[in-house]
């Protein structure tokens, strides 16, 4: 079974830059062995908690402990159970893909025989093996990335901390990076994701979304989803453009968001508003397939908590 | 005139490279057509054909009626390109920016001005006239670039990876801007390798190794590639779970294409999905795992786009 033991803990976090408060009071547990997720608009405060976190940048106050050690005053235990890959991870474009993880394992001080054995497991690990003797920067982007977590695996470390791994990979590679952080999941890692991406954050144990310096809300991606406003309609009218129009102010429509040839209607009572939208559009002469009950996508989810949590910050 | 853009069999070969291959597909006027793929699978090379900035090595494009090959310059007046990197320049304001796409455009006076407002209305840039593009946050400077892309009231609009780097809410806004801009009439041809955004497309076509491997609409493209392939399981132990079906799936037990973990849930992706489903259960219960709930869930088009290039 899962353990539930606590690996990463801020209390009352805060940093500043200058008169911007990037991180404003975030409290935060992460558990041993989970895949947590930190989503949010850009500048929302995600590469600032991770670099905190990674013991790169010190807080302006509060403060966050990893493996039970003070991010300030204990930065150097800590740095040998966390393994960091951010944004720009700087692998050295003119060695090859060999030479680089040499590198990473000079600047780790690991020797001679465990050397090989961990280069060789990284290799099959990341899918690189074939491309031993590539320079770095003649790879493909997704692979670049792969490159740059297998680099930062080289110390086998407990926790890892990814700042948007994912941005600008392609879908095949995409799919091939989050394969491998499962494994790394599955062998025990803790793994620290912020992402760009929605759909991503499905893949996550637990999501923490974050919203000008704070952490709104956190938890399963299952009962995040729960946490929208009534109930979601999916429908197929024969012109969605023009149901949209038609069905806008409607007695408990909440809100109609486009997807191509689909609206996804926000409802307060699906049993009630799904035959009244079909009679409203039957009425002015338009055919559709549906509705039928959706569960709502991450992006919607978000969306509208960030556009509570807008409200609220401008009617308080 | 039904199509804003007519391909039939278009071909581009760079050397013994062949980086569009026979592809065939039609844009309908007043629709947003997302063309999808990874990196390097021939999306920009195709819109460069489609702006009549590069031939065809075989081949035709019909583009607003046109023979794009033959008299690029009759409709490139009706045409509008956004390209990756939101080409604005970071020097000048957002209303310097506009001033000088609608000049290059040919506008001038009171359309110039008219232009101006109608695009600071659409965009949300009302009151950030006098910002330096370098200054504005992503999604600001997307809706500026598209904003600077339709000076010109084009057509048809080209789109390479509009929202790359941008976050959800904007993006949210840009596709409604899309949307509105559709309505009135204009066609919008964009290019993306985020699955989740073809959701938002009326027609699809997927494009890997220069080929189109699927086309159609976001729904006819799942329930036609792969309809009912994913079997949703909430298990009592999840990481047990995928070591227990990987490993069935490495040595032959399980013939299935991916186990994924999603969360707390593990998604089984194959064909005859429901046929299996009795045997994946038993696999786990005989393992002492409660499978949980197991559900037959729609894919996404990004589960149909990797068994599809896989």
């Amino acid at each position: 079974m899962a353990k539930t033991l606590t690996i990463i803990e801020a209390r009352a976090l805060c940093k500043s830059f200058g008169a911007t408060r990037a991180v404003d009071m975030l409290d935060l547990s992460i558990l041993q062995g989970e895949i947590f997720g930190l989503v949010g608009p850009d500048g929302a405060g995600k590469t600032t908690v991770l670099r905190m976190l990674a013991t790169i940048l010190n807080p302006t106050s509060g403060h966050a402990t990893v493996t039970g050690f003070d991010s300030v005053k204990q930065a150097e235990s800590i740095k040998a159970h966390l393994g960091y890959m951010s944004q720009q991870f700087s692998l050295y474009g003119d060695l090859s893909v060999l030479e680089n993880l040499n590198f990473f394992a000079d600047i780790f001080g690991i020797k001679n025989k465990v050397r090989k054995q961990r280069i060789d497991r990284l290799l099959d690990f990341s899918r690189m093996r074939p491309f031993g003797t590539r320079r770095a920067a003649q790879l493909s982007g997704g692979r670049q990335k792969k490159l740059a977590l297998a680099c930062t695996l080289i110390h086998e470390p407990k926790i890892l901390l990814l700042d948007e791994p994912t941005t600008g990979v392609d879908p095949v590679s995409r799919r091939e990076f989050w394969d491998i952080l499962t494994e790394l999941h599955i062998a025990g890692t803790t793994i620290v994701v912020s992402i760009p991406y929605m759909d991503e954050a499905e893949r996550c144990s637990r999501v923490g979304l974050m919203y000008r310096g704070r952490l709104l809300v956190c938890d399963t991606p299952n009962r995040i989803r729960k946490m929208v406003d009534g109930e979601l309609l999916a429908l197929h009218p024969e012109n969605p453009q023009r149901a949209a129009t038609l069905l806008k102010g409607q007695p408990g429509i909440i809100e109609i968001q486009t997807y191509g040839d689909k609206l996804h209607i926000f409802v307060d009572a699906a049993v009630m508003r799904g035959p009244e939208i079909i009679a409203h559009l039957a009425q002015a002469g338009m055919n559709c397939v549906g509705p039928w009950l959706a569960q709502p996508r991450m992006e919607e989810a978000f969306i509208s908590l960030i556009g509570k949590q807008a409200e609220m910050t401008i009617g308080g | 005139m039904e199509n804003a853009i007519v391909a039939t069999k278009l071909t581009k070969q760079f050397g013994h490279f062949t980086a569009v291959d026979h592809i065939t597909f039609q844009v309908p006027r007043g629709q947003i057509f997302g063309f999808l793929g990874p990196n390097g699978s021939g999306k920009t090379t195709t819109i460069r054909i489609l702006l009549g900035l590069m031939k065809p090595t075989a081949g035709v494009a019909e583009v607003l009626g046109m023979d794009i090959t033959s008299h690029p310059e009759r409709v490139r007046a009706q045409l509008g390109y956004m390209s990756q990197r939101f080409s604005l320049y970071n020097g000048l304001t957002v209303i310097e920016n506009l001033r000088f796409f609608g000049r290059a455009y040919g506008l001038r006076g009171e359309k110039l001005r008219q232009q101006i407002d109608f695009v600071l209305q659409m965009a949300d840039l009302v009151g950030r006239e006098r910002r330096h593009a370098r200054l504005l946050a992503g999604g600001w400077r997307q809706r500026l670039a598209l904003g600077a892309a339709i000076m010109h009231t084009p057509q048809l609009v080209f789109l390479d990876e509009p929202t790359a780097g941008v976050d959800p809410v904007s993006r949210r806004m840009f596709w409604d801007l899309l949307y509105r801009l559709t309505s009135e009439g204009m066609t919008i041809f964009v290019t993306t390798h985020y699955m989740d955004e073809a959701e938002h497309c009326n027609q699809l076509a997927f494009i890997h190794n220069g080929k189109i491997i699927a086309q159609g609409t976001p729904s006819e493209i799942k329930e036609r590639m792969m309809y009912g392939q994913v079997l949703e399981l909430s298990p009592s132990d999840p990481a047990r779970a995928m070591t227990l079906l990987r490993s069935a799936q490495a040595d032959g037990r399980l013939q299935v294409d991916e186990v994924a973990l999603y969360g707390l849930t593990v998604h089984v992706i194959g064909s005859d999905m429901p046929v299996k489903q009795a045997g994946i259960l038993e696999l786990l219960r005989t393992a002492d795992v409660d499978p949980g709930a197991a559900l037959l869930i729609p894919p996404s088009l990004e589960d149909v786009f990797i068994a599809n290039v896989r």
